[in-house]
């Protein structure tokens, strides 16, 4: 469960600031699907950063699962960002020296899971994914789809209870994309509360709620 | 995160440029390599003087006539010129039980002729136990001969360089040479022993000392030359020749005595610190190492934003990444470390071919010293990009992909 409350998010652009996010109030119940719309410049991936814990409000709260986020220190956060949260970006964030169970296998690492267990876990989410031919290439040798693939596996591997995609198909050709929105749906329907920011109508119609954002405010609570 | 898979993770990263990475290792190596090589020099320098000093004898003990200064006491103002060392001096010393050896030395320089050849050497006035005390090695024939000290004998032992200048390939026993306006007869020649402390020995002659006070019209040594009965026996010696000498004196404490060991003591004592400090004419090589480990790694933290961006994402903590950055500086630092002992041993190799007879040997300190100090480099200069790496705004790091 997420709640946002009276979030304000400014940045100070040479003289002048610039209203990122303004008096927003949000809920999202686990397991939602919900679509963040607008047009470009409009907040939303500034809003992405706030719940991924990547950012921090001017003003207001975010609670997370009932933790107040604004109280806790930077390892805190980052502890919450591994356990609880997984980040699917626009273009991949792929390590390229690493190979496709490389990169997946990152959080595992970063969280010290013992390297038996860590290419168990990595070989069954790459074969969910359909990725179990993949495992060793780097990403220049994939494709901009498989390429995604990869980077949802990584954010999965962690089984976050939510998933931030910010544009995941900004960089994809129709059919990728497709396959990729539908990957993403099968995570949501399996439980996980996804979060996808897109401006692209036809995509967030198949969501199950949208907001819409303009200029740092909800326009039209879905 | 365990250190295992961080020091994998450092180590792919590395992998990853492996241009910078092999500069950065270079540069490691070169510093590394130097302090080895400039200690095996200084170190080299040490055991050369030390070989000199050895060369000179054992448990030698030398007395000079004349008060050194530096031994206390004030200087004579109204200068009673100190008396002179007689060979009755000598012999007086070498009846004292802590010596085993007295050798007087008489020292003048003349010229040495056979047929038409002529050499200006240093001609040495001494007894028989001069060849013990100073080490001296006949190449052929017999040392002077036993007779009391003060009757002169018209004998002499020729340096190997002398020998060869005068009579060529042909021996030069049994021939006559003149030294100054008398004739001697050669009976022997030493081997080639080189230098030692400015005395070429091959270029010399040895005649008994009664002749030579005679050839240079002086009743004075130059020196007397003591070989004590041990090691430990030179302190006794040492004292038993000062008093001896002050009741032959009259009372007067004229004489320096310098010991080998004493002597040795100074050049070692000397020698080891010009050592640590050639090191730390290294160490500086190892400074401009690390500060160019510094530079390129703080390009390859700009390079690297998005990934740190990334890794911040992932759930990375401030520690994690510094941890990770500071882990590639001590990978090099140590790759680099190691790549420079080899480097030494390969310097060390050329250079004894180029120098086969100085003793080039770095002390044992200078691999495990010179290993820490480019950790060390290492660690200290892969602070500064580590923390700005460890310090990034993720959002903005992420942002810097694009
Ligand atoms: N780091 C930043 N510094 C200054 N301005 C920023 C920064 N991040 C976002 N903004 C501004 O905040 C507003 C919202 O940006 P963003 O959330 O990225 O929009 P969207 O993702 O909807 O296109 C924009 O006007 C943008 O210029
Ligand atoms: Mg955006």
């Amino acid at each position: 469960m997420i709640r946002l409350q009276g979030i304000e998010r400014d940045f100070q652009v040479g003289r002048e600031r610039v209203r990122a996010l303004h008096d927003l109030d949000l809920e999202i119940p686990d397991g939602d699907y919900l679509a963040v719309m607008g047009p470009s410049g409009s907040g939303k991936s500034t809003l992405l950063n706030l719940l991924g814990l990547l950012d921090r409000p001017d003003r207001g709260r975010y609670l997370l699962d009932d933790i107040d986020t604004g109280a806790l220190s930077e390892e805190a956060r980052a502890r919450l960002r591994r356990e609880r949260i997984g980040f699917v970006f626009q273009s991949f964030h792929l390590i390229p020296r690493l190979t496709a169970a490389g990169n997946v296998e990152l959080p595992l690492i970063l969280a010290g899971m013992a390297p038996v267990r860590r290419r168990q876990r990595v070989a069954e989410t790459l074969a969910s994914l359909g990725l179990a031919d993949r495992a060793g290439h780097r990403p220049d040798q994939l494709s901009g789809g498989q390429r995604q693939r990869v980077a949802i596996a990584r954010a999965v591997i962690m089984r976050p209870r939510l998933l931030l995609a910010d544009e995941p198909t900004g960089n994809l050709d129709r059919h990728a994309g497709h396959e990729v929105i539908r990957l993403l749906e099968d995570l949501n329907r399996g439980g996980i509360t996804l979060i996808l920011v897109t401006h692209d109508p036809e995509l967030g119609a198949r969501a199950g709620r949208r907001i819409q954002l303009l200029d740092g405010a909800l326009a039209a609570p879905g | 995160m365990r250190p295992a898979d961080a020091l994998a993770f450092a180590a792919t990263a590395l992998r990853g440029t492996p241009l910078r990475t092999a500069l950065m290792l270079l540069a490691m190596a070169i510093g590394v390599a130097a302090i080895i090589l400039l200690t095996a020099l200084g170190e080299g320098a040490r055991r050369y003087v030390v070989g000199q000093f050895s060369r000179l004898g054992s448990h030698l003990i030398i007395v000079l006539p004349g008060r050194n200064e530096t031994q206390g006491g004030p200087p004579p103002l109204l200068a009673e010129t100190p008396r002179d060392l007689t060979l009755d001096d000598a012999l007086a010393l070498a009846r004292l039980p802590a010596v085993q050896r007295a050798a007087p030395v008489s020292l003048g320089s003349a010229p040495v002729a056979h047929g038409g050849r002529v050499r200006e050497v240093t001609v040495i006035g001494s007894t028989p136990a001069i060849f013990p005390v100073r080490h001296l090695k006949l190449a052929r024939g017999r040392p002077l001969p036993t007779i009391p000290p003060d009757r002169e004998a018209p004998m002499a032992v020729l340096g190997g360089h002398l020998a060869h200048e005068l009579f060529g390939p042909r021996s030069a026993l049994g021939e006559w040479v003149r030294i100054g306006d008398r004739r001697f007869r050669v009976i022997g020649v030493l081997t080639d022993q080189g230098e030692a402390l400015g005395l070429d020995l091959g270029d010399m002659a040895l005649i008994p000392v009664a002749s030579a006070q005679a050839l240079f019209d002086t009743r004075s040594l130059f020196r007397i030359l003591i070989q004590a009965r041990s090691r430990s026996a030179i302190p006794a010696a040492e004292a038993a020749i000062r008093a001896t000498l002050r009741t032959r004196h009259e009372g007067e404490d004229d004489v320096t005595i310098v010991t080998q060991d004493a002597l040795l003591g100074t050049f070692d004592r000397i020698l080891r610190a010009l050592t640590y400090g050639v090191a730390g004419i290294g160490a500086v090589s190892l400074a401009v190492a690390g500060i160019l480990v510094m530079n390129i790694m703080l390009v390859s933290v700009s390079r690297r934003i998005a990934e740190i961006g990334l890794l911040k994402a992932l759930g990375a903590t401030r520690r994690q990444v510094l941890v990770l950055f500071l882990l590639e500086a001590a990978l090099l630092a140590t790759g680099g470390g190691i790549a420079g002992l080899v480097l030494a041993r390969l310097g060390l190799w050329v250079l004894q071919r180029l120098l086969p007879a100085f003793p080039l040997a770095a002390p044992p300190w200078a691999a495990p010293a010179a290993l820490a100090m480019a950790l060390g480099a290492g660690l200290l200069f892969g602070l500064l990009p580590a923390r700005r790496a460890a310090d990034l705004d993720p959002v903005q790091a992420l942002e810097g992909a694009h």
